[in-house]
C-alpha cells in the first residue's frame, strides 16, 4: 500500500468506490440493485421526519409522552419505527432547567429509526471533540445560546444505547395540530444543537 | 487503542457549522460507500464491533482525508481483506484499470472468514448476574490501557463518577470485535461533573456515558 500520506499517489474515493463495487458484484456477493435500494430507504423513508412525529405525539398525548420517557424504544416502535442502530432508544427531556445534547465522540453513533443517518456537522472532529469539552461554547458558536442557569447535560453515545433529545414545545403553538406541529420539529433540535421554534 | 477517532476533549479542530440545506448523500460515492459497508461485516463474517475496529485501524490520514464516508468504504476494504473475500491490492488494482493505468490484478486468494460464537441478533443480551452497581454508586472508570477495541474513550479513564441508570445488558465490544467471544455484561449510563473531567476551570456542565460493567471499579 502507498504512504497514505502521499497525497499524490492518493486514488479517488469515487472511483475507489466504483472498483469495490465492480468486484463485488462480479463474485455475485451484491447486487447493485440492492445498494440502491438500500440507499433510496436512507435518502426517502428513514429520516427526522419520523422522530419529528415522536415528538409532536409527545407533545400533544400527554399518556404517550409518559410511556416514550420510561420506554423510548417500544413508543418509538407503536409508531411504525424501528431498525438499525436502535436497539434500545432513550428519550431524554429538555426544560427550562436542562438542556440534553447528544455526541458520539469514538465514532458517529446516531439513532437511525428516527433520524435517519447523522449530518456532516456530527461527524465532524470539532463537534466530536469539542461537545464533551466545552459544550456551551460549542453550541453558542453553532447558533444556540443558552440560559446561564441551565444545567447543560452532554450524552456521549459510546454503547449501543441511542439517545434523542425531546425538544421543549415553542410558546404560541397551543392550537397547532399533531401534524403542523412535527412540520416545525427539526433534527438539530432531537440532537440538542438548537430549539424548536413557532415557525 | 489510543487513536485518531478517540476525539473527545481534543484540542485544535475548529469549529463547526450546520449547512440546513445538506443532502443525505453529499456525492452519489457516499451512498454506495455506506450501503457496501454496512454490507461488508456480513460479506466479511465479521461483526459491528469488527467493523467499528476496522475505522479504527486505519492510518490517522486514511481516517480522515476522504471524510466519513472515505472511511467506511477503506474499512470495507480492510474487512473483505483481512476475510479473504477480495485479495490484497484487489480494489487498488481495479481502481487504477478504472482510471486508465493498466495494471495486472491480483489472483483471487483463499477465504479466511472467522469462526466464533454467536449468541443472537444485534447487541443486546439477557443475563442472570446480578449488576455489580445501582444507581447513586460512584464508580471510577478503570485506568484500562489496550491496543485493541474498546469503547472506553481516553477522557473518562482514572475519573470518578456516579451511577445514573442501569441499561439493557449487551455483548462486550472490546472481545467480540476480535471474535473472542461476546461476554455479555451489564451497561451503565454513569454520570460525570465536568471538573472531574477537565479541571477546575472546565464549564459547568454534566456528563453521562454509558460504560460496561469491566470498565468500572468501586471507589
Amino acid at each position: 500500500m502507498a504512504d497514505p500520506t502521499n497525497t499524490k499517489d492518493r486514488l479517488p474515493p469515487e472511483v475507489r468506490a466504483e472498483a469495490l463495487e465492480s468486484l463485488l458484484t462480479e463474485r455475485g456477493l451484491v447486487k447493485s440493485e440492492v445498494l440502491d435500494g438500500f440507499i433510496n430507504r436512507f435518502v426517502n423513508d428513514v429520516g427526522p421526519m419520523n422522530g419529528a412525529k415522536v415528538v409532536a405525539k409527545a407533545w400533544t398525548d400527554p399518556d404517550y409522552r409518559a410511556q416514550l420517557l420510561a420506554d423510548g424504544t417500544g413508543a418509538i416502535k407503536e409508531l411504525g419505527f424501528a431498525g438499525p442502530q436502535g436497539e434500545h432508544i432513550v428519550v431524554v427531556e429538555n426544560s427550562d432547567d436542562v438542556h440534553n445534547v447528544v455526541v458520539c465522540t469514538l465514532c458517529s453513533c446516531y439513532p437511525w429509526p428516527v433520524l435517519g443517518l447523522p449530518p456532516e456537522w456530527y461527524k465532524d472532529p470539532a463537534y466530536r471533540s469539542r461537545m464533551v469539552r466545552e459544550p456551551r461554547t460549542l453550541l453558542s458558536e453553532m447558533g444556540l445560546d443558552l440560559d446561564d442557569d441551565a444545567e447543560v447535560r452532554v450524552w456521549d453515545s459510546s454503547a449501543e444505547n441511542r439517545y434523542l433529545v425531546l425538544p421543549q414545545r415553542p410558546e404560541g403553538t397551543e392550537d397547532l395540530s399533531e401534524e403542523d406541529l412535527a412540520a416545525l420539529v427539526t433534527r438539530d433540535a432531537m440532537v440538542g444543537v438548537a430549539k424548536v421554534s413557532a415557525g | 487503542m489510543d487513536g485518531i477517532h478517540d476525539m473527545g476533549g481534543m484540542h485544535g479542530w475548529g469549529t463547526v457549522a450546520i449547512d440546513p440545506d445538506e443532502p443525505v448523500f453529499r456525492e452519489p460515492w457516499h451512498g454506495r460507500a455506506f450501503a457496501m459497508g454496512a454490507m461488508s461485516m456480513g460479506l466479511s463474517g465479521t461483526n459491528l464491533d469488527a467493523f467499528r475496529h476496522g475505522l479504527e485501524r486505519l492510518h490517522p490520514y486514511d481516517y480522515l482525508a476522504d471524510g466519513y464516508y472515505g472511511r467506511w468504504l477503506a474499512c470495507a476494504e480492510t474487512l473483505l481483506v483481512d476475510s479473504g473475500v477480495l485479495a490484497p491490492g484487489a480494489v487498488e488494482a481495479r481502481t487504477r484499470n478504472l482510471m486508465g493505468e493498466p495494471v495486472d490484478e491480483p489472483a483471487d486468494v483463499e477465504e479466511n472468514k472467522p469462526t466464533y460464537e454467536r449468541g443472537g441478533a444485534g447487541s443486546l443480551r439477557e443475563i442472570d448476574d446480578e449488576p455489580a452497581f445501582s444507581p447513586g454508586d460512584r464508580v471510577r472508570a478503570r485506568d484500562m490501557r489496550t491496543g485493541g477495541h474498546t469503547r472506553m474513550p481516553g477522557y473518562i479513564r482514572g475519573r470518578t463518577g456516579t451511577v445514573h441508570a442501569l441499561r439493557p445488558a449487551a455483548l462486550l465490544p472490546d472481545t467480540n470485535a476480535h471474535f473472542q467471544g461476546e461476554n455479555p455484561q451489564h451497561v451503565y449510563t454513569v454520570e460525570f461533573d465536568s471538573t472531574e473531567l477537565w479541571g477546575p476551570d472546565a464549564e459547568a456542565a454534566t456528563l453521562r456515558i454509558d460504560l460496561f460493567e469491566s470498565y468500572l471499579e468501586a471507589t
